[in-house]
């Protein structure tokens, strides 16, 4: 290969490294069933993915638009019992049903932004906070509907005509494939115009107005855009276990998602697969981490927060980023 | 093209600008100035639709923009820079001059998701356009630093990179030379020479007199809020009333 062909293939490669490294990934996701099928494993990475998808939305809204919500798990627990409640006890087919929620969740957001984004900082906690205890609590009450504390069971499985996904070989194409779908548009997102009014918007706030930027509508965009995101993970949920409960909707869930946030760095979309990734599997590792669940992850939040305020991921690729870019200064001036 | 006409602004009854009265001509550089807390930055974000005038009106080629958002403002053609710097200091340079093309881009979320070939392709232009704006400024080879690591007086001329690259019909510029030493001072001069050169209309917040007098086609001077004199760079010099607003205040701090 001559130098000036290997020159172009390289540019061509850096080019479109982004879609590369999602397309190496992807392929290496498809293979990994090949190698690991004992399906415990495969049931707790698909849960990952599952979480991946509520921490891209939510990372969006935190990292981009500079936000804070302690209520995310309200949305993920809206799409779950939604795609419950249309398939089972309204004979809705599961594909429909799942966008029509999707769609609803997405409203519901709308309405609930419009106001509640007026607020910032802890007030915009609170209130997020507030909202993910008023749907925990319609999941315990309303028990004609939701089926109460003891759960709402029975939801099919997604599928196309006689091909269902009910192993957790066939779940784990689904569930990575829709995580690896997510990511990409993520991607898409933060790398335009709109990604980065969004990433000025939680830099400084007066700044990106006066650069143009309509800050109120775009946090209620991107919070919309998070909860659509925490619905569909949701449904596939509701679909992928077949039951659902309140236990897995409550605050406490809310705050792992905030930390699965945290611990992949903000703004950092690739980070948001190592946040969900190693919070998920952190309580499977090491036994006390499974007992004492609620303070280790604490504790990691204290910790990071400390010391990377920017998160894990991030705050490590901030300091090689000004490492490096310091050195060629010096460099410069030598 | 940017008409003033009675803007006031009271912070709880106090008048930090007091019906103030001006123009500014297009194709022309206007400085504003006056003592500190003479309400020039609040003029500046009067204008610009950070702040909004308890009273008067601010017309904009023929429109009237009192009151209007920032974001709507901006859109318009206005554009201006911070006393206090305000950049991402997250993004890379260049990142930070693309947010003055944020609007060229296209606005829709959907679109930008799904990232289809004409946007790769006006996105490629852009970044064209930010690198130029980066070169004219000196900064190219700095295109990407993370901008928190940047020297003092090169984010001040980040900031100008990025407020003037969307080629804003006006040009709001609030203290660009503060804090500058004087080759660095010079260096901005020599840029916003060239600015008004271009077309560019400029109206320009300053304490330093050398380069307002240097620059300026007309001069407005602020004292406590009240606009207290308006004309060209020599008539202001020998204007008593702004003499002695100028000493005045020499002889309190003195």
């Amino acid at each position: 290969m001559s130098p000036i062909r290997r020159d172009k293939v390289l540019y061509f490669l850096f080019l479109h490294r982004t879609g590369l490294f999602v397309g190496l990934l992807t392929a290496a996701l498809m293979l990994f069933p090949l190698i690991e099928d004992n399906p415990y494993t495969l049931g707790l990475t698909n849960l990952i993915a599952i979480n991946t998808i509520v921490v891209l939305g939510l990372n969006l809204f935190i990292g981009y638009a500079g936000q804070i919500s302690l209520g995310h798990a309200a949305f993920f627990a809206l799409g779950a019992y939604g795609s419950a409640v249309t398939t089972v006890a309204g004979g809705m087919s599961p594909w429909p049903a799942m966008l029509l929620v999707a769609v609803l969740v997405g409203l519901i957001a709308l309405v609930i932004g419009i106001p509640v984004l007026r607020l910032t900082g802890h007030y915009l906690a609170m209130a997020t906070l507030g909202f993910n205890f008023v749907i925990h609590t319609v999941l315990l009450e309303w028990d004609e509907v939701t089926g109460g504390p003891s759960g709402f069971s029975g939801i099919p499985p997604l599928g196309w005509g006689d091909f269902l996904f009910d192993s957790e070989v066939r779940l784990h194409y689904l569930l990575w494939g829709s995580a690896m779908l997510c990511l990409l548009l993520s991607l898409n997102l933060v790398r335009s115009g709109v990604g980065r009014g969004l990433a000025g918007l939680a830099g400084d706030e007066t700044a990106a107005a006066s650069l143009g930027v309509d800050t109120k509508r775009a946090k209620v965009k991107v919070f919309v855009l998070s909860a659509v995101f925490a619905s569909l993970a949701g449904s596939l949920f509701a679909h992928c276990y077949g039951f659902v409960s309140p236990d897995s909707f409550g605050i406490f869930t809310s705050a792992d998602l905030v930390i699965m946030v945290v611990v992949g760095g903000m703004g950092s979309i690739w980070g948001s697969l190592l946040g969900a990734g190693l919070i998920t599997l952190l309580p499977e590792w090491v036994d006390v981490f499974a007992t004492y669940k609620d303070f280790v992850h604490g504790g990691i939040l204290v910790l990071v927060l400390m010391f990377l305020p920017q998160g894990l991921v991030t705050g490590i690729v901030d300091l090689v980023r000004v490492k490096i870019a310091l050195r060629r200064r010096k460099h410069a001036a030598a | 093209m940017l008409r003033l006409d009675g803007v006031s602004r009271l912070f709880g009854g106090l008048p930090a600008l007091d019906r103030v009265c001006f123009d500014v001509a297009r194709g022309r550089v206007t400085a504003l100035i006056g003592p500190n807390g003479a309400g020039k930055s609040t003029l500046i974000n009067c204008i610009t639709g950070v702040d909004t005038p308890t009273g008067g009106t601010v017309t904009f080629q023929e429109r009237d923009i009192t009151g209007l958002a920032a974001h709507r403002v901006s859109r318009l053609g206005i554009a201006r820079t911070f006393q206090n710097l305000r950049l991402f200091p997250r993004l890379s340079v260049l990142d930070n001059v693309l947010c003055g093309l944020s609007g060229e881009g296209g606005r829709s979320m959907v679109m930008a998701m799904l990232r289809l070939p004409y946007l790769r392709h006006r996105e490629r232009l852009l970044k064209l356009r930010a690198l130029e704006a980066l070169d004219r400024f000196g900064l190219a080879d700095k295109a990407s630093w993370p901008a928190s690591i940047l020297a003092y007086g090169d984010k001040k001329r980040v900031e100008l990179a990025r407020a003037t690259v969307g080629r804003p019909d006006l040009l709001l510029l609030d203290e660009p030379v503060a804090g500058l030493n004087s080759d660095e001072t010079a260096a901005v001069g020599e840029q916003l020479r060239r600015l008004r050169a271009g077309g560019h209309t400029i109206l320009l917040v300053e304490h330093d007199m050398e380069l307002v007098m240097d620059i300026a086609d007309q001069v407005v001077v602020l004292d406590s809020g009240r606009c207290i004199a308006v004309g060209s760079p020599d008539e202001v010099r020998r204007n008593p009333v702004v003499l002695e607003a100028y000493l005045g205040q020499m002889e309190a701090t003195a």
